[in-house]
């Protein structure tokens, strides 16, 4: 039986374990915090991507559609959140309107990318999907005339931190003795929402949606025959997979403060596939493995090879920023020629991809 | 009327650098129904190691300007048609019978790999072509064109008469139809898949390092991001004029370069400015998606836009 | 069996993430442990430096860096003591790879260091989320060549320039424009960036202000290299002059695709497409554009700092290493001034600093803006772009004028142009 299979079998070993990894996880951020609240700042930018690696799963991995322009949902609900929070309009609505808003915005956005999209398969749909996301960027960097909406390449600064009430997210405060600085408090947020939206997911892929969408992602001509109505379950994918994008990208507005369109480009695309790809498409707990290990590996690597490369050669052969690109390329080319599946499959996945 | 004239010219040479690398994109689709996401890598290593053979011919030899740009194009189609091959051994041969998602995914991931590699090798500064053409231009009724423009778009068009002899007129072409009409069948009879698929992909890498040569000569500047969005609008066209054929790659191409150079032209006046050449490069996605929705097969194509 | 491979797979990534992060964490803790190792009775302050070290314009980031470096290495020899201690200056060289999502990330690192104060970044872009950072904790932070105004119209106490201005740059060129070509109709193009669109709108907005018309925005983008459908419709119009906001990539091909096109009119760019690579870009089409840059001409720093950058690194200074090596020195003079590396004590003394430097006199204004910043235009002459002018405080001085000035006494410095020098009011 697998480790999962074991612990299922023994409810008291499955709460010490729940126990433990919720301890862990709540003692984190002071942990990283004296390696420097840097690493906080990663880990908070890592849950964001595991966000919308969940989101872009539900599109590639439960319903089977390539979505190359995923990361403009990511924007939609950013700037949502940028032009309900800042100087920009000169509104500031709190967070808990502007989220579902920025949420809903990216909902739209999802049907009316996928809509004209339904009768597309495979490589077209990659490329169309693709072509939204980059028009949607272009969107965002030329309205600043005649109406300025989202000020163009300048993007939009001084976005309100979220707030509760007087405690605000981004000022350090000293609470019981300990030091809970901006990005320690939005962790603890991040970290909320992210267990509500794997709640969801959970929910979804068990439900008759999520069946629905794993009829069609293996034959969409049997699904159909099945009395399936592809074009709104389709829809519906693209629309769910949007939404969490979008309160990603709310919460990206608020925590960085500023915003432009360079964030949106197809390059963030990609690197959210492979990390969909790399940890197991249609597999939560896959991605969410994925997301991690792509967020946090560049970053391990930039400390210590960095070093490495200084000391060996005098200088960098390879920057970061090509080593990070390079793991996400050779992570996407990799993971399909050896593991299709994912690093760690889901078993109907894994069946699926191997027999063909 | 000359301006109307100049933007024509404009699209045709823009529209001729598109046919070429749409071909590449065409045959390669006509073969394994793969769209193969690194060739527009593929454009621009050509474009690279060609500048920097050009730039060494330049400085270190006194040969006249056509021979150094030849001799350039001469050693870019063997590197580019080494990794053409490699990518089709090492990535895409394994995945020829996998779920579509698969072979995408790794050319995606491909095109990114050389991207960054490219990068490692030339750096991320624009390498620039060295002055020796003449920049002769050429009065046509008001409007100009230059040298460059003209061996552009004559060199488009030689292309295409070449690739169509090929495949038309060969034993190699016969064997590359019937390959992609039914490879098992081919096999059958005597032809030998892998190797016609492989001669396809270096046939393809081949034509994109001619089209790097070309892009560059023309504008002067060659950078390890030049192939990204030039791969993506000359799919775009190869998708308009019908994917799979090669004259509508030809014609495609023609259209989207004049396309976006009238639509950046004439649509800030056409829209009061509200729109303005900002939106230059939506045109290409645009038409795109209008092909899909409208006409999948294209202009000319016998494929449907439905692949299963 | 299954499972064990299963587990395997999970424990596998987690176990040399595991192992990585540990590693890094080894690597990571030397910074702040560094000051425990210094001698003893010796003070050690850290001056942190932000700069694109790989990327397109490294070269940029590492010529800043050196500035920097110059001045910590001064100041080090000087031997200043505060309270009762030697001082000891060690520079924290970061490198910020041209991202905005970089900027906040470096500003932490900079912070989890206690740094006493940060020079930098070099991108506006950079700067601008950076600067919000270093003011939540309270470290003043001084660009020398961030040239965004909107980074000092945050409202934020602890954020310096060294360098002048977009609306300054802006302004300046337009004004030469008109006045030295007098032109009746402009085209302006920029490539939709945040740079390259700021510097449009302010020279529209100074070219309309003098009675100049202007045509509608034409926009590009970063890397576009096609610019003749743009071009061409311009050309219809029949401007006097064209202006560009962007970098020299899309800066040359737009020149020679102009000139091909048959566009015979003056060309002018603003300082990012202001360097010597346009002659290799456009080839004989680059003789003749002017362009400026947002402060003295890197030929007009002091002839000391000119000659220690050559000696220490082997090297001319490109651009703005003058003002990063001033902004490093006002830090440095501003905690002597308050005999503290406490940015509470030295923020206001270096908020009402006068200091000499390579650059001429600095003083801040209220909004940390340098007062009375100088800009240069330029001319390209036979591949090489020459100063011809410098425009301060609207007034435009002929660059051998500002030379002369500059090469009398001490001070080299320029308080206001000498009468018969003034080309223009504006």
């Amino acid at each position: 039986m697998s480790l999962t299979g074991k612990l299922k079998a023994n409810p008291a070993a499955l709460w010490s374990a729940v126990a433990l990894v919720a301890c862990a996880l709540i003692a984190l951020p002071f942990v990283l915090a004296t390696a420097g609240t840097t690493w906080v700042r990663v880990t908070n930018l890592a849950i964001l991507f595991t966000l919308l690696a969940l989101g872009l799963n539900i599109v590639v991995g439960f319903a089977g559609l390539l979505d190359l322009g995923y990361i403009a949902f990511y924007g939609v609900g950013a700037y949502a959140y940028a032009l309900l929070a800042s100087p920009q309009f000169n509104l500031h609505l709190p967070f808990w309107i502007i989220l579902p808003i920025g949420a809903l915005a990216a909902c739209v956005f999802g049907v009316l990318l996928g809509a004209p999209t339904l009768k597309l398969r495979g490589d077209y749909l990659a490329i169309v999907t693709l072509g939204f996301g980059e028009i949607v960027r272009i969107f965002f960097n030329n309205l600043s005339q005649p109406v300025n909406i989202t000020n163009g390449p300048q993007g939009i600064s001084r976005i309100d931190p979220i707030r509760i009430g007087d405690f605000s997210f981004s000022q350090n405060e000293l609470i019981l003795g300990l030091n809970f600085s901006g990005p320690v408090k939005y962790y603890y947020l991040l970290l909320l929402i992210l267990i509500v939206m794997i709640a969801v997911n959970l929910r979804l892929e068990n439900s008759r949606i999520g069946r629905a969408w794993q009829a069609i992602r293996e034959d969409e001509v049997a699904a159909q025959a099945m009395g399936i109505n592809t074009t709104q379950v389709k829809l519906l994918a693209f629309a769910m997979g949007a939404s969490f994008g979008g309160i990603a990208g709310g919460m990206f507005a608020a925590m960085q403060g500023f915003i432009s369109p360079e964030s949106f480009v197809l390059v963030e695309s990609v690197m959210v596939l492979s990390m969909v790809v790399l940890g197991g498409m249609g597999n939560i707990w896959g991605v969410i493995v994925g997301a991690l290990l792509l967020s946090f590996v560049p970053e391990l690597l930039r400390h210590t090879v960095d070093p490495v490369q200084r000391a060996l050669f005098g200088r960098l052969l390879v920057e970061p920023e090509v080593i990070r690109m390079l793991l996400f390329g050779l992570a996407l080319m990799l993971m399909m020629l050896f593991r299709p599946a994912g690093l760690w499959p889901s078993q109907v996945r894994r069946r699926e991809l191997a027999e063909k | 009327m000359e301006i109307f004239l100049q933007q024509i010219i404009n699209g045709l040479t823009l529209g001729s650098v598109y046919a070429i690398v749409a071909l590449g994109y065409t045959m390669v689709y006509g073969i394994i129904q793969l769209i193969n996401f690194a060739h527009g890598e593929i454009v621009m290593i050509g474009a690279m190691v060609a500048f920097s053979a050009i730039g060494w011919l330049a400085g270190n030899t006194a040969l006249p300007p056509l021979a150094i740009v030849l001799l350039g194009t001469l050693a870019a189609i063997p590197v580019c048609v080494a990794v053409g091959y490699a990518l089709e051994v090492f990535a895409y041969r394994r995945l020829r019978h996998a779920p579509r998602l698969a072979p995408l995914i790794t050319a995606i991931g491909a095109s990114i790999v050389l991207q960054q590699l490219a990068m490692i090798a030339w750096s991320r500064n624009p390498l620039a072509f060295p002055q020796i053409i003449p920049g002769t231009v050429f009065d046509i009724g008001g409007a100009t064109i230059t040298l460059v423009q003209i061996a552009i778009i004559a060199t488009s068009v030689l292309m295409m008469a070449g690739l169509s002899f090929i495949v038309y007129r060969t034993r190699l072409g016969v064997a590359m139809r019937a390959t992609s009409q039914n490879a098992l069948m081919a096999g059958l009879m005597g032809v030998n898949a892998n190797r016609v698929i492989a001669t396809t992909f270096m046939l393809g890498a081949a034509l994109a390092a001619v089209a790097g040569v070309m892009v560059g000569t023309y504008y002067g500047i060659a950078h390890y991001t030049m192939g990204s969005l030039l791969g993506l609008k000359a799919f775009c066209a190869a998708v308009l004029g019908g994917i799979g054929n090669l004259a509508g790659a030809m014609l495609g191409g023609m259209l989207l370069g004049i396309v976006e150079a009238l639509g950046a032209g004439y649509i800030g006046d056409l829209t009061n400015n509200v729109f303005g050449s900002n939106y230059q490069d939506v045109f290409a996605f645009l038409v795109l998606i209008a092909v899909l929705v409208l006409r999948p097969s294209g202009l000319l194509g016998e494929r449907i836009g439905e692949r299963a | 069996m299954s499972g064990l491979i299963a587990m395997n797979q999970k424990l596998l990534p987690a176990l040399s993430a595991a192992i990585l992060f540990g590693l890094a964490g080894c690597s990571k803790n030397e910074p702040p442990a560094a000051p425990k190792a210094a001698a003893p009775e010796e003070l050690v302050i850290k001056i942190g430096h932000a700069a694109p070290l790989t990327g397109g314009i490294a070269h940029l980031g590492k010529d800043n860096e050196n500035g920097a470096r110059l001045a910590i290495d001064e100041a080090n020899k000087l031997g200043m003591t505060m309270d009762g201690k030697k001082v000891k200056f060690e520079l924290l060289a970061e490198d910020d790879e041209e991202k905005p999502d970089r900027g906040p990330v470096i500003a932490q690192k900079f912070i989890d260091a206690k740094v006493a104060g940060v020079v930098g970044h070099l991108n506006s872009g950079v700067s601008i989320p950076a600067s919000t950072v270093y003011a939540q904790a309270g470290i003043p932070m001084i660009t020398g060549s961030s040239t965004n105004p909107k980074l000092t119209e945050q409202g934020l106490k602890t954020v310096f320039r060294t360098s002048g201005r977009d609306d300054q740059q802006g302004p300046a060129i337009a004004s030469y424009l008109a006045a030295e070509y007098k032109p009746k109709l402009v085209a302006v193009i920029d490539d939709a960036t945040a740079y390259g669109e700021g510097l449009g709108n302010e020279v529209e907005k100074t070219l309309t202000a003098a009675g100049v018309k202007v045509l509608p925005r034409e926009k590009g983008t970063k890397d576009t290299r096609d610019w003749k459908a743009i071009l061409t419709k311009i050309k219809g119009k029949k401007p006097d002059a064209v202006f560009y906001g962007g970098m020299d990539a899309t800066a040359g091909p737009l020149l020679k695709q102009g000139r091909e096109l048959g566009i015979k009119v003056t060309f002018a760019f603003g300082d990012g497409a202001c360097t010597n690579t346009m002659k290799e870009l456009a080839g004989d089409a680059a003789d003749g554009f002017v362009c400026s840059q947002a402060g003295i001409p890197v030929q007009a720093a002091s002839a000391k700092f000119l000659g220690d950058y050559k000696s220490r690194f082997n090297a001319e200074p490109i651009q703005y290493s003058p003002f990063v090596y001033d902004a490093t020195h006002i830090l440095i003079a501003a905690m002597q001034k308050a005999g503290s590396a406490d940015p509470a004590k030295y923020l206001p003394e270096l908020a009402k600093i006068s200091h000499n430097g390579a650059t001429g006199k600095i003083e801040f204004d209220e909004k940390g803006d340098r007062k009375n910043a100088e800009m240069t235009i330029f001319m390209m002459k036979a591949g090489k772009i020459e100063p011809l002018a410098i425009i301060k405080g609207g007034e435009s001085i002929k660059f051998e004028d500002f030379m002369k000035a500059a090469a009398t006494p001490a001070v080299p410095a320029v308080a206001t142009p000498a009468a018969p020098a003034a080309l223009e009011k504006k």
